[in-house]
């Protein structure tokens, strides 16, 4: 499984007023099993790009392959694409419509038109990734949960359709504390239990960090930083200039090393901050 | 007397059957008794469906108590003759800046609510300009409203809420869905706001916005779990544990590196990894 990206480019509003280039000469490649943050400030074409990958827009230029199919050719039917790449949207609860958690997140199978059967595994497993207990939920309403768990019966409602690529549009905003390290738990195990390719945009830099394999970073439809979290978080200036920032520990740690001769440390979790700083107290100086 | 004073408040709301009939459902609060003083900076936490936004709706009545009494300003809120007038000094600004901007127009959507306050057009006027600028959107003021980002537009709703000249705003989830400086910007608002003499009351999932207030509620299942100053809350894992809460960032660095509770801030920490 792979996901390439060639060359992108899209004109919102073209040859009209207001005509915006919305993603310009974006390209990038996502490998097997990997996950991929994506930020950029609003506006900055991180949904345009998200919409190009299953379909929902098509690009002015340029290509997108899943695997070795190219989506963008306009041969592929969007229902193969859809299968494929599972897009989950910001604040997804809004988008629960069933009288009950089963046949919701049946909604999407049963339009693939599976039979009963695999419907119904499949919506076990589905919630059982997510970390809903299926006997217990299968008959309620889905309104009657709470947001945190709302979230996860829309995700899995979309892990139902067994996708190769998942991509989550800001999972964590508007959680509480403990709901959003559930959601990150859940991300977690639905890499190590399915394999698919996952690609998690967020506002969140701490997440980010902690998540991702691979980072990049949009700016006016333009990819300009690309790598590591390490590496894309060691540009804190040009983050910051373009409406972002660092993970809370690396911008704790880079004013210490302004304040402090001699400390240093390229932390980006609290953890790691604690342990230089902890390091660097023991040390002889 | 306090500004707003909650007494015994409860709010059960109504569960429809299928057949149509109404019975009593779930209590969204039950016994609230709360004062909030005017000017003061208060931050209200706790998780999703603990109450919070049942409690900042029941504080300038677009929710009315089942049982017990919220007086604002000397006001009840059950007293429609008062509503208008308790509305005009609580303001709220939403989670979501979509859901709240209703013209075309940058100015005309901050002139909205003095406009139906029945306010003299230059009065509106001077109005809406000082909000804007209070907001660092004048500039912005002829652009239409789809035309902003997702914090400009939660910096208008902020700005018409301003315009009405309201002794007291409810933030809700303000920042939940900005961007890194979206969400700055907007704290920064707030706390100049607050400074003006605003009272401000911040419903918020992010500690590190909690942090800046004077007095943290953390609301539990619809009561309130405890009611502190931030330094007395954080410094009481076990609860933080209990209400489903974490540690600001700097806190949780202080106590993972083991460093004593009076390093405050960074400066200090820096000093603290000096000296040592």
């Amino acid at each position: 499984m792979s996901i390439t990206v060639k060359n992108l480019r899209y004109i919102y509003n073209k040859e009209m007023p207001g005509e915006t280039v919305a993603l310009d000469d974006v390209s990038f490649e996502i490998s097997d099993g990997s996950i991929l943050g994506v930020i950029g400030h609003t506006g900055s074409g991180k949904s345009t790009l998200l919409q190009h990958l299953n379909g929902l827009l098509k690009p002015e230029s340029g290509d997108v392959f899943i695997d070795d199919v190219c989506i963008t050719d306009g041969k592929t039917e969007l229902v193969e694409i859809r299968r494929r790449v599972g897009l989950v949207f910001q604040y997804p609860e809004y988008q629960l419509f069933e009288e009950t958690v089963a046949k919701d997140v049946a909604f999407g199978p049963r339009n693939l038109g599976l039979d009963d059967e695999e419907i119904k595994r499949r919506v076990k497993h589905a919630l059982e990734i997510v970390g809903l207990d299926y006997e217990d939920v299968k008959d309620n309403s889905p309104f009657e949960h709470s947001g945190g768990n709302k979230r996860k019966i829309a995700i899995a409602g979309v892990l139902a359709m067994e996708p190769k690529v998942l991509i989550l549009d800001e999972p964590t905003a508007g959680l509480d504390p403990k709901a959003h390290r559930e959601i990150l738990a859940m991300v977690r195990r639905i890499h190590d239990s399915t394999g698919c390719i996952i690609i998690f945009v967020s506002h969140n830099m701490a997440d980010i960090a902690s998540m991702a394999d691979k980072v990049i970073v949009l700016n006016a439809g333009r990819i300009v930083l690309e790598g590591t979290p390490a590496q894309v978080f060691s540009h804190g200036e040009e983050l910051a200039a373009m409406g972002l920032d660092v993970p809370p520990a690396r911008e704790m740690t880079d004013k210490l090393s302004r304040l402090i001769p001699g400390f240093t440390s390229e932390a980006l979790s609290i953890t790691q901050a604690a342990d230089d700083i902890r390091n660097f107290i023991s040390s002889d100086k | 007397m306090s500004y707003i004073e909650i007494r015994n408040l409860t709010v059960q709301f109504m569960k429809i059957n299928e057949d149509g009939s109404e019975v009593p459902g779930r209590k969204a609060l039950e016994d609230i008794s709360l004062d909030i003083e005017k000017g003061s900076f208060v931050a209200v936490v706790g998780m999703n469906g603990s109450g919070k936004s049942t409690l900042a709706k029941c504080l300038n009545g677009l929710i009315l108590p089942t049982k017990g009494d919220v007086i604002v300003d000397g006001m009840n809120t059950r007293d429609e003759d008062h509503l208008w007038d308790i509305r005009s000094r609580v303001g709220m600004v939403f989670q979501n800046p979509d859901n709240q901007i209703v013209s075309s127009i940058v100015e005309d959507d901050v002139a909205f609510g003095p406009e139906n306050l029945g306010i003299e057009p230059a009065e509106i006027r001077r109005r809406v300009n000082q909000a804007l600028k209070q907001v660092g959107m004048y500039d912005q003021r002829l652009k239409g409203a789809h035309m902003l980002s997702g914090g400009q537009k939660q910096r208008i709703a902020i700005a018409g809420a301003v315009a009405m000249r309201p002794e007291c705003i409810i933030f809700d989830e303000p920042t939940a869905m900005l961007d890194p400086k979206g969400r700055e910007n907007v704290m920064n608002i707030i706390s100049e706001l607050n400074a003006d003499g605003i009272t401000a009351i911040l419903i918020t999932h992010f500690m590190s916005e909690a942090v800046e207030t004077d007095r943290i509620i953390v609301m539990n299942a619809g009561r309130v779990l405890c009611d502190r100053t931030p330094a007395q809350l954080f410094s009481d894992t076990e609860m933080i544990e209990r209400a489903g809460l974490e540690l600001p960032p700097f806190i949780e660095l202080r106590e993972k590196a083991g460093l004593p509770s009076d390093v405050t801030n960074l400066e200090k920490m820096a000093a603290y990894m000096n000296n040592r």
